[in-house]
């Protein structure tokens, strides 16, 4: 079931375009990840999914309500966790905790339990009554975290999640996402952590200079680029003689020596090894590897934007 | 039910986070007694402390709620904590309502210190109590709303402050607590009557000194005329400035 949907949305910051008509939308419980480099326009599209940016143009459905008319009607079902840790440094984290419930209208007795409850689950139990300010990165990530679900949200929008933290830490955080997906909350994500993505989302949009240019899951996603087929050969011996010879038979596929004893084949189409093996097998070098070597999503990304990149 | 719930808690918070720091304290208390004292040693025993307490009071309130809510705001908006606020799903005027009503609370306390400190050199028993309450709850209320409108404007912390003395000195000057509105100049008088602390300052001078130039409640519709156009333009900038 759709739960969120985005039709035409442009945002126009003065003579600035950070959004520029973009469509998508979110099904219910999946993780569903908004990709790109800085500025490409993320931050913006969660700002106004979120009643925190007024769109230019365009329309925004949250769980069947118009969020661009009755926005406060949005933010009692949603959760936002921002790029940056928001919470007061003053206080510390069970009360942060408690303040955040109070604003969602839950009582005394009803926050208190959640707080202890989260904090635990955060492992942030024996900091629950340290300032925030005294926290580690890592601690003031998952604390914001944990504030964004203090009143159990339908939906959560995460906005870099994992920015600047160190790496067990962003670990730890994304298996926190993931198990907030096993509860069946619906999350839309940005980042620009490519492995990130790849990990985490049921499906990813990638967007570039404020236009989605692919929408997809990562299987689609790197089906949708026209996919180069590399083989590389480990060989016993030097190629580097029969390189001409081997483009002059196999006119489909270029040759690439990156050393001595290691050939890559790279063609359109898939290559049939039986004439290539002969060949070597003529010239007596031997073959002790043969292997296709798969794109990366990293590949994939980078092809998508930087062919956006081209387009513009 | 969830409005009051936040309300509640955006009040307590800012009491406990700002309105109950030492320095803050400090700056209630030994502001208003540093001007009393001040005003008191400079007037040579030629005027009575009654006489002082009106714009003392006034002076109080308005320096009081003008800064903190000015500077505290900007203070959540620097460190995104205000985010979190306009994500609740509380209307943006309660919103405002409780972020106005610590700050009010703060100026009220801070006004009631140099009456503190009259009540040991004269006899109080004369003066009109229940208006005196009203009219440093209006002036504390149309202060901060002033001190938000500043802090809509501002980006920094010094920029909040320096915006609040550009508007807190002229007004004093203006609103008859130094010169008397019929000695000023003519074409200041209808500036001196758009703000709301010369209906305050007017209300305090009948209660205390019996000497006023309009009637208590005319004073009060005005002020809360002045207040309720504050508050309707403190949320257009609201909504024009910070949901971008």
């Amino acid at each position: 079931m759709e739960i969120i949907s985005v039709r035409n949305l442009k945002k126009v910051y003065e003579n600035i375009v950070a959004v520029d008509d973009i469509s998508f939308c979110v099904e219910e419980g999946e993780v569903f990840g908004l990709l790109g480099p800085n500025g490409a326009g993320k931050t913006s599209t969660i700002n106004m999914l979120t009643g925190l940016a007024r769109p230019t143009g365009g329309k925004i459905t949250i769980a069947g309500i118009d969020a661009i008319k009755n926005i406060k009607k949005v933010q009692g079902i949603i959760g936002v966790v921002p790029d940056e840790n928001n919470l007061y440094d003053e206080m510390n984290g069970f009360d942060n905790l408690c303040f955040c419930g109070s604003l969602y209208g839950m009582s005394g007795e009803e926050r208190e339990k959640k707080a202890a409850e989260l904090l635990e689950q955060f492992n942030l139990t024996a900091a629950g009554q340290r300032p925030f300010r005294t926290y580690s990165k890592g601690m003031k990530r998952k604390l914001t975290i944990a504030a964004g679900i203090m009143h159990n949200p339908r939906m959560l929008f995460l906005d870099e999640p994992t920015t600047g933290i160190d790496v067990e830490s962003a670990r730890k955080i994304r298996e926190l996402i993931l198990n907030l997906k096993k509860q069946g909350k619906t999350i839309l994500l940005t980042t620009h952590y490519i492995e990130e993505a790849e990990r985490i989302c049921d499906r990813i949009a990638i967007i570039v200079n404020g236009k989605i240019v692919k929408t997809g899951t990562v299987a689609e996603l790197m089906a949708s680029v026209k996919a180069e087929y590399k083989l590389k050969l480990v060989l016993g011996s030097s190629i580097v003689e029969i390189k001409a010879e081997l483009e002059e038979k196999f006119p489909c596929c270029r040759v690439e020596i990156p050393d001595k004893n290691t050939c890559l084949l790279i063609a359109g189409e898939r290559i049939n090894l039986s004439p290539v093996f002969q060949l070597l097998d003529r010239k007596g070098i031997p073959v002790y590897e043969a292997k296709e070597i798969q794109p990366s999503f990293e590949d994939v990304f980078v092809k998508i934007t930087g062919l956006a990149r081209s387009l513009k | 039910m969830i409005a009051f719930t936040a309300f509640r808690s955006i009040l307590q918070k800012d009491v406990n986070t700002y309105y109950l720091k030492p320095p803050n304290i400090s700056w209630g208390i030994i502001f208003p007694l540093s001007w009393t004292l001040m005003q008191y040693i400079r007037s040579q025993g030629s005027l009575e402390i009654i006489e002082l307490l009106p714009g003392l009071m006034a002076m109080s309130v308005l320096f009081g709620t003008t800064s903190m809510l000015a500077v505290t705001i900007t203070f959540e908006r620097r460190s995104r904590s205000f985010d979190r606020l306009l994500l609740a799903p509380i209307s943006l005027s309660t919103l405002i309502l409780a972020k106005l009503a610590g700050a009010v609370v703060f100026g009220m306390v801070n006004a009631f210190i140099p009456v503190v400190f009259a009540a040991f050199l004269a006899e109080l028993g004369g003066i009109n109590w229940a208006a005196v309450t009203i009219a440093v709850f209006l002036i504390a209320a149309t202060s901060a709303l002033m001190g938000l409108l500043i802090a809509v404007s501002a980006r920094e912390v010094f920029e909040a402050q320096t915006f609040s003395n550009f508007f807190r000195f002229p007004m004093l000057f203006l609103c008859g607590l130094f010169i008397p509105l019929e000695s000023l100049p003519r074409f200041l008088r209808p500036l001196a009557f758009c703000l709301p602390l010369t209906y305050g300052t007017d209300v305090l001078n009948g209660a205390i000194g019996n000497h006023s130039l309009f009637t208590a409640n005319f004073n009060f519709l005005m002020m809360l005329l002045l207040g309720a156009l504050l508050f309707y333009l403190c949320l257009c900038s609201i909504k024009r400035k910070w949901i971008l």
